[in-house]
């Protein structure tokens, strides 16, 4: 369907709407910048803000740069869709987020400047909203421009340098989250650690033990029904009930077992955690398991068989590599799954990012919750995006 | 070369293949030929033991198959079958090379025997051997599906309706290639089909098998001229057969020498299904006939070839 819509009255010809993505991030833009504060002032950390926004917040020029990009960004939609525009307008989405983080951080040391030092300058909805449809627009106009995987990995690297430096010049400092963030420094990197830890402790068993099972489901099709009731049974118990249940059980055996206390497992901390996440990876790993190795066709194998592979031979360069990409597939479903589910694990004292979201939760201070959680959102993120790649990687070798 | 000796399987109890007897002489190109279900592709299967069999006994050179390791068996025997199952993941000279690195041949000559096997299937070495299956036709799957069931030369082949799936020009091509891959190399073949054209082009000998049982074995005259049995008769082709047996006879059997006729002269080794084909288009009952060097031979009447 063809939109024909004249932007400018007069004798211009009318340009064609190309793209429907980017005037719709566009109208959501103006309306979170219209309706809802760019940033929130409080007395204190506790209390709830009032509203800000952009163009009260921010200094003119910035708030004048993330006008005028957003609107040649939103004219580029009507142009014709080429290869070379879409770079373009990639690199002002780019640009644009960077702007919208910048105005963020000097936006509070400008608040924070003229009021008392207990007052906390914490982000708003309207610059969510705005740092969230530049990034899709981002995401659009790379997809758009047919990126590969190493022009995504190259902006992704580019953006983080950029953040990273703005971090570093002490653009953020004035932010109740670097705020949160410096008091709590010490404990920051320990966290942050301990969450990748519990994470990688769960699923490289989970594999190890998930990867078997599946190999035993598809050579014996009878053992399927069983152990698919008892993993679909683990997803369904809440996360929370499953940590609490281990408790009695290990407490129990570290009381009877010395050894095993010795060892620092009990009925809290880090072992029921990880146990419980080892649980939950185990169904998306079988299952994927099974399908990509009964995905294999049977006359690739009966020809494998036929000219004389061993069954060792024809797991090895037949079968396994062929189910590469699915089992990398499960693999990404159950390190997401992990990160955030790992997040709860705090509860029962495992430690990790949740530590910040519980303690938050518990002072009602919404930016210590955001400490924890937007770390383990870009942990999520960065893992799904590495492991994606890998899984193109190992697909390319096989199309 | 293969000694199948009253061999029978059942399945559930069901027998597939029943006391099955057969003799291949090194160098024929045996085809099995029957309706599906009839234990054709059972019986392929035993000979390389992809398929156990539950008594009798099989030969392969005048050794016991169930005396070597099956992988070792299978590796002196070339396989090729319909679906072709090339690896997806290996470029064509990998998949050519499964059997002789198998054998750990030395690389070079690896390489050598990947080129020859795509000259001998008319596949430019240089153009193909580093394609992805996905990236052929399937008649160039198939081609390179037969490069390597030959790759380690083996000196018993065993194909399984290889040409089934692909389209009839296609499938004419392939056939002319395996007739001269086996005149050329004196392989023994054991190839499987239901189709009966397929086995009048190819086969020096055939044997048509009926509910797991040999029903006639012979030569595709044999079977025309003298089916064992109703079902054989109908198999061939009821009155159709007639024609089939026309395209298996050459005008030179039924000349009549020194005698002379007019219009376009037919070469003697054309069959005789041609001639009534020419006299058909050309509205006339006799023809001429000449050596392959054009020299008068004698004359064909309509009435000739019925006799």
């Amino acid at each position: 369907m063809a939109l024909q819509s004249g932007i400018v009255a007069g004798p211009v010809p009318p340009f064609r709407l190309h793209n429907r993505v980017l005037p719709t991030l566009f109208a959501a833009g103006v309306a979170a910048v219209l309706t809802t504060g760019f940033v929130s002032v409080a007395p204190n950390r506790l209390l709830s803000g009032r509203p800000i926004g952009l163009f009260a917040a921010a200094d003119r020029r910035l708030g004048a740069a993330i006008c005028v990009i957003a609107a040649v960004l939103l004219l580029t939609s009507f142009a014709p869709p080429a290869r070379a525009l879409q770079r373009a307008a990639a690199l002002l989405a780019g640009l644009l987020c960077l702007l919208v983080l910048a105005a963020s951080g000097e936006a509070a040391a400008a608040i924070a400047a003229g009021a008392p030092t207990l007052a906390r300058v914490s982000l708003g909805a309207g610059f969510w909203i705005l740092l969230g449809t530049t990034a899709l627009a981002l995401i659009d106009a790379l997809q758009r421009a047919g990126a590969g995987a190493a022009e995504r990995c190259a902006v992704i690297a580019a953006l983080g340098v950029a953040i990273a430096a703005m971090a570093h010049a002490g653009l953020f400092d004035a932010l109740s989250l670097a705020r949160e963030y410096r008091t709590r420094h010490d404990l920051f990197a320990a966290a942050l650690l301990r969450h990748v830890v519990l994470v990688a402790a769960a699923v490289g068993p989970a594999v190890l033990i998930g990867f078997p099972l599946g190999v035993a489901a598809v050579r014996r099709p009878r053992v399927q029904e069983p152990l698919f009731a008892v993993l679909n049974l683990l997803q369904t118990i809440p996360s929370i009930a499953l940590f609490g249940l281990l408790i009695v059980p290990l407490s129990a055996l570290a009381n009877r077992v010395p050894a095993v206390a010795a060892l620092g497992i009990g009925g809290i901390g880090p072992a029921p955690a990880i146990i419980a996440l080892i649980l939950y990876a185990l169904l998306p790993i079988v299952r994927n398991s099974v399908a990509g190795l009964a995905g294999v066709d049977p006359a690739v194998s009966d020809a494998a068989r036929g000219m004389g592979m061993t069954g060792q031979q024809l797991f090895w360069h037949v079968e396994l590599p062929l189910a590469l990409p699915l089992l990398f597939a499960g693999l990404r479903i159950v390190t997401v799954q992990a990160v955030g589910l790992a997040v709860v694990a705090a509860l029962i004292g495992a430690g990790g990012l949740g530590s910040f979201v519980f303690e938050g939760l518990g002072q009602y201070a919404a930016d210590l919750v955001l400490l924890g959680a937007l770390p383990a959102i870009l942990l999520a993120l960065a893992a799904d995006f590495l492991l994606q790649m890998l899984a193109a990687l190992a697909a390319r070798r096989l199309i | 070369m293969i000694e199948i000796d009253r061999v029978s399987k059942a399945y559930d109890g069901k027998p597939v293949v029943d006391e099955l007897s057969l003799t291949v002489p090194e160098g024929a190109f045996c085809v099995l030929l029957g309706p599906s279900g009839c234990g054709k592709s059972t019986t392929l299967r035993m000979i390389n033991r992809l398929v156990t069999f539950d008594s009798g006994m099989i030969r392969v050179g005048g050794e016991d198959v169930r005396r070597v390791p099956p992988e070792a068996l299978r590796r002196r025997i070339g396989y090729a079958i319909q679906s072709i199952g090339l690896f997806p993941h290996w470029p064509v000279e990998d998949n050519i090379a499964t059997v002789p690195r198998l054998l750990n041949w030395p690389r070079g000559r690896v390489r050598d025997r990947v080129s020859e096997l795509l000259e001998l299937l008319r596949l430019d070495p240089a153009t193909y051997r580093s394609k992805y299956p996905h990236q052929l036709s399937g008649g160039e799957q198939q081609r390179v599906g037969v490069a390597r069931a030959l790759a380690a030369d083996p000196e018993l082949l065993l194909m399984d309706e290889p040409f089934a799936a692909v389209d009839p020009v296609t499938r004419a091509a392939l056939q002319g290639e395996i007739v001269r891959i086996q005149q050329a190399t004196k392989k023994t073949i054991v190839f499987v089909t239901h189709d009966i054209e397929e086995a009048l082009i190819l086969a020096t000998d055939i044997a048509i098998l009926e509910r797991g049982r040999l029903a006639q074995w012979g030569t595709p005259l044999d079977l025309l001229e003298h089916p064992a049995s109703a079902f054989v008769a109908e198999f061939v082709g009821g009155e159709a057969s007639g024609l089939k047996l026309l395209s298996l006879r050459t005008v030179a059997d039924r000349l009549h020498p020194s005698e002379v006729a007019e219009g376009e002269p037919l070469p003697s080794d054309a069959s005789l299904r041609d001639a009534l084909a020419a006299m058909a288009a050309r509205h006339t009952d006799r023809l001429p006939v000449v050596d392959r060097a054009g020299r008068p031979l004698g004359a064909i009447a309509l009435a000739d070839l019925v006799r």
